[in-house]
């Protein structure tokens, strides 16, 4: 799923970012890169944008943003290996 | 040596060649893996901290649906009763000293010398007056906003205000900062347009800077006030008066607000038309701000600032007001003259000659309008309050409302427009000239100059006709 | 971008009296008249004015870095009769991507050749700040790693092995927590000892596990280091030529990249101001 579906207080880990050019740069920099693990904190009063804890910090990310990543719920994850 | 260069530099295009386009991506997941590494070894952490669960439920109520948009109207007028509130005796007494003690004892001093009158005037109640003016009315409120501003951007408050107005600029396709600016704008707009350096988007740092004279200054807040108060305020009953002179001044900027979406809206459709920039806004967390040092450093700029401001801009336009209302040509003096010239056009806006004379002139420094309207208005209507040219605050409000009102002809339509155009007009000269500081280009200085005037220009227009039409006035 | 850095014969080492905050003497916006630079580096939101302020005192000369409306803050300090001047680099979170402000701090740490580096970061968001400070460490041995704002790490419990880090990194790792005052004259103890080189730096250099990337850094760092004999980062400017950074490619095709040496020279600051 993307980022932009993930609910406030659910984590998650970032399976690919698909933002290109000046948009991945930031993403990088701010260190949404793969593997990462990021928990959604709290969404603006007017639903956009939201804000993301990532490596310890809060970033806020606007919907079209987030849309562009590709996260795996972290509860998900721990399901898919129980399954194994 | 240029052929080694030559060889490093094809080598190396080669070499791009091979390793493909993603290298940043490699680079940065490589630097991440070597810092959390070096991360590993180095921090321990033990349990859930307490102070990450109070900057938690501070930021669940200062972003919640319901909360967030009340608190920061709540804080915005905070800020903005402190200022007022806090700047009243300061002003007071500096008023009394600079415009009382002092100029009677410049004036001594003058007789003394046996300087010509025109002397005496021009220097004392020109420049020295108009300067004394703008350093008593403006000083107090900007030594108390600009530190309250940096205190609550070092607590960390602004970057939520900004989350949490972020979907209306990004509508009307603006920055995400350009918030912060606008609320910059409310202490200074000259400041205002210098802190859209955090802005990097040059487009969209253009439209900050054209919108930001949307965010009404410190200088324009007495303006509102005492108009307010006077026209709006009266129209009601004596218990709700402050009330609604409040609000009025309340609606004023939230007016200023609205025209700032809807301004960014236009231009980021048409003459500023491109692509948003990428957007992230960290949100750090809240820290006591260092109060004491903060307080000195800021009050101690501002002063300065200020200071260098009034006699740079103020200056000047206290010796224009005192020429004009003082050389006669033709049995008339010349600010007389274009009172009358400009009266067709004053009326047509639902305003007057005498308030467009006074705009004109004070194009250096918003904060002498007030006095200039009124010591024209005196001037034309030919009253003993006032020796020519001298420019004047009248000691209570019900003072200042005859005067208007009986001498001038002003009306409610006259005060509303006012009002209006007070938010709707150039810049003042201070911001032009930053605005060409920072920009560097002529058409956009003189775009971010005329455009707030012809919106002006366009609904103080609207609003007559319409009152006319109505039959109000 | 060509910059005419006038070297200056390198100053003798005075001998080192013991540290003492009390020898700091703070000279305000006085210009010119420095021993050493020393520029200061960090992520935004790191507390890096409040060591600015701490080290040159209330009040600091603004202005713009020349050619751009970027501000620039300078400053003084004087500590064991040796006067610095710090100059306030923007506020960036790496120095690979191309705006501005990274330029800025990028050009002036490989170009300026500042004595010593202050890289300031978060002891609570260590791992996210880390990257700068690696990247910093890619382009000078003098650097001194500031580890700020502990008081609020310790309130999140967070704890920080200063002497782990200063191992790993090879440089002096100085916890501080400046609003409050703590650390500063440590701060300036650990930066007056790497500027008189009394303090050997052996910075860590990045291995790239990624051995594709490794090899073409290793055979254009080569090239690099015959080319332009005493180049201190070459590695650095390799990876820099890889990703096809314009002013370095620029700086390797005027030849200005041979201007750069080992830190041991001052540079003349006002020659690059006038750029």
């Amino acid at each position: 799923m993307t980022l932009s579906q993930l609910e406030v207080g659910q984590i998650a880990k970032v399976i690919k970012v698909r933002s290109e050019n000046a948009e991945r740069r930031r993403m990088l920099d701010i260190g949404i890169l793969p593997g990462t693990v990021i928990e959604t904190v709290m969404r603006s009063p007017l639903g956009d944008p939201v804000a993301y804890r990532v490596r310890d910090a809060v970033v806020a990310l606007r919907r079209e943003q987030a849309e562009l990543i590709e996260v795996q719920s972290v509860a998900q994850e721990t399901r898919m290996e129980m399954k194994r | 040596m240029a052929a080694r260069s030559a060889e490093i530099l094809e080598t190396a295009a080669q070499l791009r060649g091979e390793i493909g386009d993603d290298l940043h991506d490699r680079l940065t997941e490589a630097i991440y893996a070597d810092a959390e590494e070096v991360a590993g070894h180095a921090v321990s952490r033990s349990g859930q901290p307490r102070r990450v669960h109070l900057d938690q439920l501070l930021d669940r109520v200062l972003t919640s649906r319901v909360w967030g948009f009340p608190a920061m109207i709540l804080m915005m007028m905070v800020v903005f009763w402190l200022t007022i509130a806090g700047a009243n005796v300061p002003s007071a007494m500096l008023a009394g000293f600079l415009q009382g003690t002092v100029y009677e004892a410049l004036h001594a001093v003058a007789r003394a010398a046996g300087a010509p009158w025109w002397l005496g005037g021009f220097l004392i109640d020109g420049v020295y007056l108009a300067t004394a003016w703008v350093i008593s009315v403006m000083l107090p409120p900007m030594a108390i906003f600009f530190p309250l501003f940096t205190l609550l951007e070092n607590f960390g408050y602004l970057p939520r205000v900004a989350f949490n107005l972020d979907r209306l600029f990004k509508r009307a396709g603006a920055h995400g900062k350009q918030s912060l600016t606008m609320m910059m704008g409310y202490g200074c707009n000259a400041a205002g347009v210098v802190s859209t350096r955090i802005i990097d988007s040059p487009r969209e740092r253009l439209i900050a800077i054209i919108t930001n004279n949307f965010s009404i200054c410190n200088g324009r807040w007495p303006t509102l006030i005492l108009i307010g108060t006077i026209f709006i305020g009266a129209t009601a009953p004596p218990a709700l008066a402050s009330f609604i002179a409040a609000s009025s001044v309340v609606a004023v900027a939230v007016l200023g607000v609205i025209f700032t979406l809807l301004v960014s809206a236009f231009l980021s459709r048409t003459w500023l038309k491109g692509e948003a920039s990428s957007f992230s806004l960290e949100l750090p967390p809240y820290r006591p701000p260092q109060i004491w040092q903060t307080l000195y450093t800021s009050v101690i700029d501002r002063t300065l600032i200020v200071l260098k401001r009034a006699v740079i801009m103020a200056a000047p336009a206290g010796a224009v007001v005192w020429l004009i209302s003082n050389i006669h040509l033709g049995g008339s003096s010349i600010a007389e003259q274009a009172v009358h010239l400009l009266q067709p056009l004053g009326v047509l806006l639902g305003l007057n000659g005498v308030i467009l004379l006074a705009y004109i002139v004070a194009i250096p420094a918003n904060e002498i309008v007030i006095p200039t309207i009124l010591m024209l208005t005196l001037n034309v209507a030919k009253s003993g309050l006032a020796s020519t040219g001298v420019m004047l605050e009248l000691e209570d409000t019900a003072q200042v409302h005859h005067v208007l009102t009986g001498m001038g002809g002003w009306t409610l339509l006259t005060g509303m427009n006012l009002m209006l155009f007070s938010l709707l007009h150039n810049p003042c000269s201070t911001t032009i000239l930053t605005i060409w500081q920072e920009t560097r280009s002529l058409k956009w200085t003189t775009i971010a100059t005329l455009l707030p005037v012809a919106l002006g220009v366009v609904v103080c227009f609207l609003t007559a006709t319409v009152a006319r039409l109505l039959g109000l006035i | 971008m060509s910059a005419q850095i006038e070297t200056v014969d390198a100053k003798p080492c005075s001998a080192c009296s013991s540290c003492n905050t009390s020898q700091l003497t703070r000279l305000g916006i006085k210009a010119g008249g420095w021993d050493y630079v020393v520029a200061l580096m960090g992520n935004p939101n790191t507390g890096k004015s409040t060591i600015f302020n701490s080290l040159t005192g209330l009040r600091q000369h603004v202005g713009n870095w020349p050619g751009k409306t970027v501000t620039r803050a300078e400053g003084a300090f004087s500590y064991n009769n040796n006067k610095y001047k710090l100059v306030d680099l923007p506020g960036t979170y790496s120095l690979l991507s191309t705006s501005v402000d990274e330029e800025i701090a990028r050009d002036f740490v490989l170009f300026g050749q500042p004595n010593v580096t202050i890289v300031v970061a978060d002891a609570a968001r260590l791992e996210r700040n880390l990257g700068l400070a690696m990247q910093v460490l890619e382009i000078t041995d003098r650097v001194v790693v500031a580890l700020n704002l502990i008081d609020e790490a310790r309130g999140n419990g967070v704890t920080v092995d200063e002497r782990a880090l200063t191992r790993d990194l090879g440089v002096p790792v100085v916890p501080m927590a400046a609003r409050r005052g703590e650390g500063v004259a440590e701060l300036l103890s650990a930066v007056d000892n790497v500027a008189q080189g009394a303090y050997p730096t052996r910075p860590r250099r990045m291995k790239y596990r990624d051995a594709q990337l490794e090899a073409a850094i290793v055979t254009l760092a080569a090239q690099l280091e015959s080319a332009f004999a005493g180049l201190p980062n070459a590695r650095w400017v390799a990876l820099r030529l890889l990703e096809g950074d314009e002013s370095i490619v620029r700086a390797v095709h005027e030849g200005t990249l041979g201007e750069i040496r080992q830190p041991n020279t001052f540079v003349n600051l006002t020659k690059l101001e006038a750029r």
